[in-house]
């Protein structure tokens, strides 16, 4: 293992109870890379590991706020610009028909927005391949295992150390570095 | 648990100070109605009615959200149910205050004038619909759906603090289920009837939704300026958390953008179509100051509380939230200002007689105040029997 990468340290939790503990003093410990791994959704686990609210809502206003310009700015040129064309006597640009389309143009680029930025940019999905899976016990987190992983990148990680500070966890199970 | 019983009672030196008030804005509000009968008695009207159908329509947005909430099961909100259901039993002071509009019929409604009907195919057509009798026996109808609809809900929720059967929580949701279109047809209808039957000649299929939607988002408005009152007091502040504020300012944000869309759409259509039959309410509403007053409500009843409270952060402020909810509650009194008024004033705001709908609208308001203060202290200020209340109490957003 010594020639290898390693990329963290992990420990196997049997409960959600004992990884919500687990994630607490891992973060007041002062590591600021590290995930935990769940079979299912485990409620305050966000405030546990201190995560920040998302950034995507901001992102997701600009797309917003872009497509209703785009909106604007194709029916006015191409309506009382470009090619004007009276149609049923209403006037070549008003924002009362101009609206219905200023929101669907809104709404569309909001849920491109909102869809692509969670993917591409945000949550990291799709993920192929994760290194955790190298250690066996990392099958079971769809099953029955709850994981902390310490990542090697976290400034404080030290191979040595980490492994005993994840041994003294309450319910530590399984405590290994996994390669990279 | 602390479900001890009285724990939640409101404090009565609370009530105590807020009742003077409430009586003193009704007095005078009901002094100044009177003084306003005699100086101008057709404004006067106008004016009265357009304070009735906008207490009216908060105890409509109240009912529709019991209803809501009983029918769906709802666990969040069960521990600001009770000033809802509270809001609710307006209607029991409010249906007897319909009477005054009885004797304006004439003054309001061009359709009891018979020697126009007779002059007029239009409204002799409409006539089988818009007569006195039929009218009165209408609005009877809608107000005894409403008394009753709030009476049952309301019984059911206070026995239950007494005898906690779960039983009585069943019972809220299978009267909600028919209840909730009982609700908003009578409402459509009497929206039809009391206000779009001012402009008889002129018809709009969105007007029923149109007057429920505002009515919906007053209701959350003073929803969360009650419950912001009881907070400032130190009543409940630990009950009614900021994740329930958080959600009574989503559902107004949403019933907010549903009026503007159902505002949109009867305006868009209208505009689009451009029939004469149809284009009367606007074009009444475009001269003068109606002018200004319709592009104010444009941008105060939708553009700018949209933007303000489309950020999660607005809508669980301590500050932002609730002024937000007193501008909703002021704005939504413009809607129907510009609804009714116009009629009586085509040529703009009568500035002058302005007094006269805050006179009347004092006179309600306070009357309903008062009548919901006396309510509130008589049973627990939250359902604390309900089988939900530790759901409701423990309860967060996402």
């Amino acid at each position: 293992m010594a020639e290898n990468k390693i990329y963290g340290a992990i420990a196997a939790f049997k409960s959600d109870t004992e990884i919500l503990e687990a994630a607490r003093k891992v973060r007041l410990a002062g590591y600021s890379k590290f995930d935990c791994h769940t079979p299912f959704p485990v409620h305050h686990l966000d405030q546990a590991m201190g995560m920040k609210r998302s950034k995507l809502p901001y992102f997701i206003i600009c797309c917003t706020i872009a497509g209703f310009t785009l909106g604007l700015l194709l029916q006015w040129w191409t309506g009382a610009v470009d090619y004007k064309l009276v149609i049923g006597g209403k006037p070549l640009f008003a924002l009362e028909f101009a609206t219905p389309i200023l929101f669907e143009c809104s709404i569309l680029l909001t849920a491109f927005g909102a869809v692509f930025g969670m993917l591409g940019l945000f949550n990291g999905l799709p993920t192929f391949y994760h290194p955790i899976f190298n250690a066996e016990i990392s099958k079971r987190i769809t099953n029955d295992r709850f994981l902390v992983s310490i990542e090697a990148k976290d400034p404080q990680f030290d191979a040595t150390k980490t492994t005993e500070f994840l041994q003294s966890l309450h319910g530590a199970e399984e405590v290994q570095l996994v390669e990279a | 648990m602390a479900n001890t019983h009285g724990s939640f009672q409101i404090k009565s030196e609370v009530v105590n100070r807020a009742k003077p008030i409430a009586a003193g804005v009704a007095i005078l509000g009901w002094v100044g109605a009177i003084i306003a009968y005699f100086s101008n008695h057709d404004q006067f009207f106008s004016s009265y009615l357009f304070s009735y159908f906008y207490w009216i329509s908060l105890s409509l947005g109240a009912t529709f959200f019991v209803m809501i909430q009983r029918q769906t099961q709802a666990e969040w909100s069960v521990v600001v149910r009770r000033l809802a259901e509270t809001v609710m039993t307006h209607f029991w002071v409010l249906a007897p205050l319909f009477i005054p509009i009885l004797f304006g019929l004439h003054s309001l409604y061009e359709w009891t004038h018979t020697e126009v009907v007779a002059k007029d195919e239009l409204l002799k057509g409409k006539s089988g619909y818009l007569n006195v009798t039929f009218f009165v026996i209408r609005a009877v109808i809608f107000l005894a759906i409403w008394c009753f609809l709030s009476w049952k809900l309301y019984s059911y929720s206070v026995k239950q603090d007494t005898n906690g059967d779960p039983k009585e929580t069943k019972r809220a949701a299978w009267l909600s289920a028919p209840g909730i279109p009982l609700l908003i047809i009578s409402a459509s209808f009497a929206a039809i009837d009391w206000l779009m039957s001012l402009q008889p000649h002129w018809y709009s299929t969105m007007w029923g939704v149109y007057i429920f939607a505002g009515g919906g988002v007053t209701f959350m408005a003073l929803l969360i300026l009650i419950c912001s009152w009881l907070r400032s007091n130190g009543i409940l502040d630990e009950v009614i958390t900021v994740e329930h504020y958080h959600d009574m300012g989503k559902l107004m944000f949403a019933f907010n953008v549903f009026w503007a869309y159902v505002s949109f759409s009867q305006y868009f259509l209208i505009w689009y179509a451009n029939l004469p039959e149809e284009t009367g309410f606007f074009i009444d509403r475009q001269v003068g100051s109606w002018l200004g007053v319709s592009l104010l409500l444009a941008i105060g009843h939708f553009i700018a509380p949209f933007i303000i409270l489309l950020a999660r952060g607005a809508k669980r402020h301590r500050l932002i939230l609730p002024v937000m909810a007193g501008w909703m509650l002021f704005i939504h009194a413009v809607d129907h200002f510009w609804i009714v008024m116009p009629i009586r004033n085509p040529n703009g705001v009568a500035w002058g007689q302005l007094w006269m709908n805050i006179a009347t609208w004092a006179a309600l308001g306070g009357t309903c105040a008062f009548f919901f203060l006396i309510r509130l202290s008589k049973h627990s200020l939250i359902p604390v029997q309900d089988p939900f209340l530790e759901e409701s109490m423990e309860f967060e957003n996402a």
